[in-house]
């Protein structure tokens, strides 16, 4: 029958294609195109990928308006870039893919309370620093975890891709990981006891844990003090010096601590120093 | 207090992007389950054909699709092809496009069975009276499969449907994180937002997958008469 053979010839080509495009995806990403100054200039608005459920960070307001820390700094860098402080699209991201959304250049900058750290430098690179972070662990006031020995067999409960995972992983492989996609997710697996405490960043931690009484911040800082910071593309020089700049011109005005009132202050208990959190001119003091 | 949390559906234009998400969900999986099913049929058809190549390489399509998770698919479609063809691809187009894929390759196989399991005299009979190839298809195998794969073929877009809430990975809103974001923002006014929010999101998916469930009641009541 002729119409199996051409059929056979034409989807074994297909097959064919669609194995050798596969092959070659690894090799090429790095040379892709680079979104450079004059690129965000000419599209005449600038990518910036933000967190869209993280209080105070990145969210989104009852009306659908992303808001917070990152969002505020954001704003400025556009501000600064193209002159108005409504050309920036901010481009909703998750934390396991904030990588992967600057690797695909799918947006200019991620400020999405992006943790430096080794293995990610590999893959984008991160501008100065703008804010420093901790991890620590929340529990329930009535069982409450204050140290790293109590979680020996029992259940700890992480997000995946964050340096909460990544640091006991690596340091107490003896403690089971419940690990979730999603913060909702795992905040809502804390309370309803799916495990007995919650590993995070720190910042994120004191404010959830001003919102929710019922559980306290046990051990509040545990690991290295890590810096959070803008990250662009792996080679995008150009936008990278830009941001550095642009940190230290903001330095002058303590612009981050402005930021920092703004929409942090609200949130946090008032024993939280300022200093602990910010980073002013991109330097770490 | 549970009853104070309902008021967090209708703060600001939360209702709003709440079936706007549900819109983003229902696209993507009404668009993929029609798309996968005309395909599944083609699809289907080829597995039945004597040719080794052509089985060779649906299997393979086919295990491609059910062993890879469809999340890598979607990552490896949203930041791999695009940018290896350095062309932007919409989140929502590449959802479209992998559940498709997905849909095309189960479909395909549901068809398959659904034929194989038709009595081989219905071939027979065919040829012996004169049908062509196609006609032999058209007349007399496909209408019969189709009542045989409705169950399976139900089940597999109800599963779809479901399925979409991964699309946020890939930067896609859909209704469930339309969700979240209300969950996060409104926790400290309303601590039962999730109760409201998550109840409010499982009774939205009980109305898409439903009439999935009693058109393929209907149609089998039709078929059984």
């Amino acid at each position: 029958m002729s119409i199996k053979k051409i059929l056979v010839l034409v989807f074994s080509t297909l097959f064919l294609v669609g194995v050798l495009a596969g092959c070659g995806s690894t090799v090429k990403t790095d040379s892709a195109s680079k979104s450079t100054i004059d690129e965000i200039k000419k599209r005449g608005v600038v990518r910036i990928g933000v967190f869209s459920d993280k209080p105070p960070f990145g969210f989104v307001d009852a009306n659908g308006k992303s808001q917070g820390f990152d969002v505020y700094i954001a704003k400025r860098l556009a501000k600064d870039l193209l002159g108005d402080e409504s050309k920036v699209e901010f481009v909703l991201v998750e934390a396991a893919s904030r990588v992967e959304f600057l690797q695909a250049n799918k947006v200019d900058i991620i400020l999405a309370n992006f943790t430096v750290t080794e293995g990610r430098k590999q893959k984008v690179d991160f501008a100065n620093p703008y804010m420093k972070v901790a991890l620590g662990i929340v529990s329930p006031t009535g069982e409450p975890i204050t140290s790293v020995d109590q979680l020996k067999g029992k259940k700890l409960i992480v997000n995946k891709g964050t340096t909460a995972e990544m640091y006991f992983t690596k340091n107490h492989p003896d403690i089971e990981l419940l690990k979730y996609d999603h913060n909702t997710e795992a905040f809502e697996a804390l309370k309803d006891k799916r495990g007995v405490a919650l590993a995070h960043d720190n910042t994120l931690l004191f404010a959830w844990a001003k919102e929710n009484p019922s559980f306290v911040v046990g051990v509040s800082t545990l690991g290295n003090l890590d810096a959070i910071a803008p990250a662009v593309k792996k080679g995008n020089e150009e936008l990278q010096d830009w941001i550095n700049k642009e940190l230290e011109t903001l330095g002058k005005e303590n612009f981050i601590h402005k930021a920092y009132n703004e929409t942090l202050k609200p949130a946090y208990s008032d024993s939280v120093n300022p200093e602990d959190v910010v980073i002013e001119g991109g330097k770490l003091k | 207090m549970l009853s104070s949390g309902i008021n967090v559906l209708f703060e600001g234009s939360n209702m709003q992007r709440l079936l706007g998400g549900l819109l983003i969900t229902a696209q993507i999986a009404f668009i993929s389950i029609i798309i996968s099913s005309l395909l599944g049929i083609v699809v289907g058809l080829m597995m039945t054909l004597k040719s080794r190549v052509l089985q060779f390489v649906f299997r393979f399509y086919l295990e491609a699709f059910r062993i890879i998770p469809i999340l890598v698919w979607l990552f490896f479609v949203y930041f791999g092809v695009t940018n290896m063809l350095d062309i932007h691809l919409d989140g929502e187009i590449v959802a479209v496009v992998v559940f498709s894929l997905w849909g095309a390759a189960e479909m395909g196989d549901i068809v398959r069975g659904a034929l194989e399991s038709l009595p081989k005299h219905q071939m027979e009979s065919g040829k012996a009276l004169g049908l062509s190839f196609w006609q032999l298809y058209r007349f007399v195998l496909i209408p019969q499969a189709v009542r045989r794969m409705l169950p399976g073929a139900i089940n597999l877009s109800t599963r779809m449907v479901k399925t979409t809430s991964l699309v946020v990975m890939i930067g896609v809103i859909d209704v469930v994180k339309v969700g979240q974001q209300i969950i996060e923002r409104s926790i400290i006014d309303f601590p039962a937002a999730s109760f409201w929010i998550y109840g409010l999101i499982f009774i939205l998916y009980f109305i898409i997958c439903y009439p999935l469930s009693i058109l393929s009641k209907k149609m089998e009541m039709k078929w059984e008469s």
